[in-house]
């Protein structure tokens, strides 16, 4: 039982890993301030969910479960809220996206 | 197994600060600080199991709450100068 715990932790901490890298290498790497946005939501939320459930597996039932789960749902409804404020004020401030086929008025989010 | 997750995200740290001192706008350094605020809060949830004292999720949890308010206080307050000087140079800056 402990075993499948251990191998359940180690695949989800090694998935959230990747996706975090993953995320962090395409921050650095894209052309844009929107696409570096869309890198970087997926280590705010799919790195976070893999990473604090894979912990969650080794804490057990304890405190430290519901603290997780608590830093859990805080992460997951603080970090689409902050990344909306910036893109808006992003996009109020005149940072264009980089590529607008028609002038931009078919873009998403307007 | 903390390890992995712990070198992993101090890579993406690192490359969150270079982000955040290459970028060539105010809001590319805004989101690279907030990408390095989230990533502090997963490795202080790492750590507070790697070294067996899980009180630093306490750590973690007002960190999360302390990076949420300084990204949105940092966007009020260069939005208000962005419509002070007249929004020339698209928040360059």
């Amino acid at each position: 039982m402990q075993l499948l715990l251990d191998v359940i932790s180690w695949v989800l901490l090694t998935l959230g890993g990747i996706a975090v890298l993953v995320g962090g290498i395409g921050a650095l790497r894209m052309p844009d301030l929107y696409t570096r946005m869309h890198a970087v939501s997926v280590t705010d939320s799919l790195g976070a969910i893999l990473v604090l459930t894979g912990i969650m597996f080794q804490a057990g039932l304890s405190l430290a479960t519901i603290k997780l789960i608590a830093i859990l749902l805080f992460l997951l409804l603080t970090s689409p809220t902050a990344s909306n404020a910036l893109a808006s004020a992003a996009l109020i401030a005149g940072t264009k996206p980089l590529d607008e086929p028609d002038g931009g008025n078919t873009g998403a989010g307007r | 197994m903390y390890y992995v997750f712990t070198l992993a995200t101090l890579v993406t740290m690192a490359l969150a600060l270079a982000r955040a001192i290459l970028g060539p706008s105010v809001y590319d350094r805004v989101l690279a600080v907030n990408m390095f605020g989230t990533k502090t809060v997963l490795l202080l949830a790492a750590i507070a199991f790697l070294y067996g004292r899980p009180d630093f999720l306490d750590l973690a949890l007002a960190y999360a709450l302390i990076n949420f308010i300084g990204t949105l206080a940092v966007l009020e307050f260069f939005r208000s100068r962005v419509g002070q000087r007249g929004d020339k140079d698209g928040g360059r800056a």
